[in-house]
This record gives structure tokens, sequence and C-alpha cells, in this order.
């Protein structure tokens, strides 16, 4: 009964995906916090539509509900792409509202960010459950990449077989290591790139053409 | 069957050291997703350590993230420190698995309260990490 089930799941994915070949893919921004995922979704949106996505801060969780710029056309070797950017809370195992207050925050800013940030991180899982067709993952290459959250939404992304690009940020930074982070997924290619200053973001979008397009 | 919770010797008290949960592929495989969160987090929020022997599915362990998300709460629970060894299988299922939804969940998992357990390394072949009694 779970085999057919199963098969039937996939048939109907299958099927799914054939109806709506023409309408732009949502392309989730996902990774842990302060990778710069929402630098690299502005990034992105500035350049191709002119806006911005949202607001960037140094502070964890700064991004506490998914946010979806729709129709962004990206042109590649003649060809356009659309896809919809959907920048996405930093996922955590966990939210400690005293980390917040060595930001200059009170305890009810503190508090209240902290149950905003809980409730983000289920949006997001949320949104790749159901919601996404390809996955944009971002990692601060100045850290270590051999984390339990990094390991695990690999893990459901490629369960899900989506398309996951992985992005290799901060490369700007001195202490940036992007060998480190191609080796923690040789499964998949990894891109550098600094999305604040900008630098690789000819590489980045021909990728998207090529994986989402 | 006992819970995995229960302390049939009433000996509960944290200070005397850190519980630890030892759970059996057999005895999660009767279980639903939902039950096994639970089962997982019951125990966690009681301040044990809970060694899974064969882990929780890549869905399974998206619905932890968020169901652990839904419980925290100030001043009482700050979520989860969870470590399992990275799949180096995981990007060469078969395209039968694929197509039947089939997925190895052969990884030993360790999941314990975020304030009680710190991993101090981690790569593909070793986790090392320090357990606090509070």
């Amino acid at each position: 009964m779970g085999l057919l089930q199963n098969l039937k799941d996939s048939i109907s994915r299958a099927v799914d995906g054939l109806f709506t070949a023409d309408e732009p893919k949502r392309i989730g921004i996902y990774g842990p916090p302060n990778a710069g995922k929402t630098t690299l979704a502005n990034r992105i949106a500035r350049d191709w539509t002119g806006d911005a996505v949202g607001p960037e801060s140094h502070i964890p969780h700064e991004t506490r509900r998914a946010r979806r710029k729709e129709n962004v056309e990206i042109e590649r070797d003649g060809r356009t792409v659309t896809i919809d950017i959907v920048d996405t809370p930093g996922v955590t195992t966990k939210v400690d509202y005293t980390e917040f207050l060595e930001h200059d925050m009170d305890k009810d800013d503190a508090v209240r960010r902290s149950r905003e940030a809980t409730e983000g991180v289920a949006e997001a899982m949320h949104w790749l459950r159901e919601d996404v067709d390809g996955v944009i993952y971002v990692l601060d290459s100045t850290t270590d990449p051999f984390t339990q959250v990094n390991t695990m939404l690999i893990g459901i992304i490629e369960s899900q077989d989506l398309p996951v690009l992985i992005l290799a940020n901060k490369t700007d930074l001195e202490e940036s290591n992007v060998k480190q982070i191609a080796n923690a997924f040789p499964q998949h290619e990894t891109i550098p790139l600094s999305a604040l200053e900008g630098e690789n973001m000819d590489e980045v979008y021909t990728n998207i053409a090529e994986y989402f397009g | 069957m006992p819970s995995a919770t229960s302390n049939p010797d009433g000996a509960d008290d944290p200070t005397d050291g850190v519980r630890i949960d030892m759970i059996s592929g057999a005895r999660m495989e009767g279980l639903t997703g939902m039950e096994k969160i639970r089962l997982i987090l019951d125990g966690v929020r009681d301040g044990n350590i809970v060694i899974l022997e064969q882990g929780l599915s890549p869905d399974e362990e998206s619905k932890l993230i968020e169901v652990t998300m839904t419980e925290i709460s100030p001043d009482d629970f700050t979520g989860i420190e969870i470590e399992t060894y990275p799949n180096p299988d995981a990007g060469n299922r078969g395209l039968l698995d694929k197509l039947m939804g089939r997925e190895s969940t052969q990884k030993l998992t360790v999941i314990g309260p975020a304030n009680r357990i710190e991993t101090l390394h981690k790569d593909e072949n070793l986790i090392s990490t320090l357990v606090s009694r509070t």
C-alpha cells in the first residue's frame, strides 16, 4: 500500500510539473542565520528588477517571515529565465532570546524577536516541503559548514529531488574558505561569491539560469 | 511497552547525572512520524539525551525542526541540539529508490536540549559533544 501510494505521489508530481512548466519557478534562498541570504536576495532583485526584497542586518534572525519577489527575469546567453525568489528566515534548531540581549535589545524586544524567529523557521520549513521548486543554499564561507542544520537541510532538499545550488558567500572576507564548503558537500556544485560586494555574480546568474531555467 | 521517558526507579533527579535514552530501530519502526517526534521531544524536554539507533528520515527531520520551533518558550525550552553524520550516499539514490520514496535512515542520531549539549567538533567521521548536567 505504501509503495503504491509513493508511486502515485511520484506520478502526480511529474504530471503537476508538466502542467506548470511555463509558470515562474519558486526558488527558495535557504541557509543558516547570518549567511547573507537577504543580502543575496536583494542583490539579485536589484540587479534585475531595481527593487530590494527586505532589510539586511548583522543581528541574527533579521528575516522572520518568508518574502517572495515575483517575476525576476534573468537574461543569460540570449534567453530569459523568469523565477520567483523566496527569501527565507535562517534555519536553526534552537532560539535563545538571551542572545539578542547582546545586541542592545531589552528583554521584551528580545523575547518578541525570538518568538517571531521561531515562527519564521517553522514557516521556512513548510515552504521547503510544500512550495519551492528549487533551492539556492547560502553558506558563510568564513564558518564551519559541518553543522547539523546544514547536513539536515541538504538531506531534506535532496530527498525531495529539488535542484540545489550551493553558494559560498562572504568571499570578500579574509577568513573565507570556499574549499571547506566544497569538501563538505562534494555532491553539489559550490559557487563562491560576495553578495555584499557583488563579486562573481555573473557565474551565479549563469548557474541560476542553467539549474532553474 | 514502557515509555522511553518514564523512570521505573523514580530516580529522576537531574542533579544525579545525565540520563541517556538509547532507542532501537525496532522500537521506532512501528511508530508514525509524529509519534517519533513526540517521543524525542518529550525526552529532550525532560532534560534527557536521546540516541536513535537508526535516525529519522529527511521528512521527519524537517517536521522535528518545525515542531521544535513551536515549543520553544523563553526561560523554559530553547530548542534542541541534534547530531548525525553527513550521509555520503544521499545524492546517489537509485531511480527506483526515488520513485518509491525509499530513503536511508541508517544513521546514529544524538538529540538533546540545546542548553545542555554542545558540539565541540564534527566532521564526516567524528562527532564530539560536551553534555552538561544543567
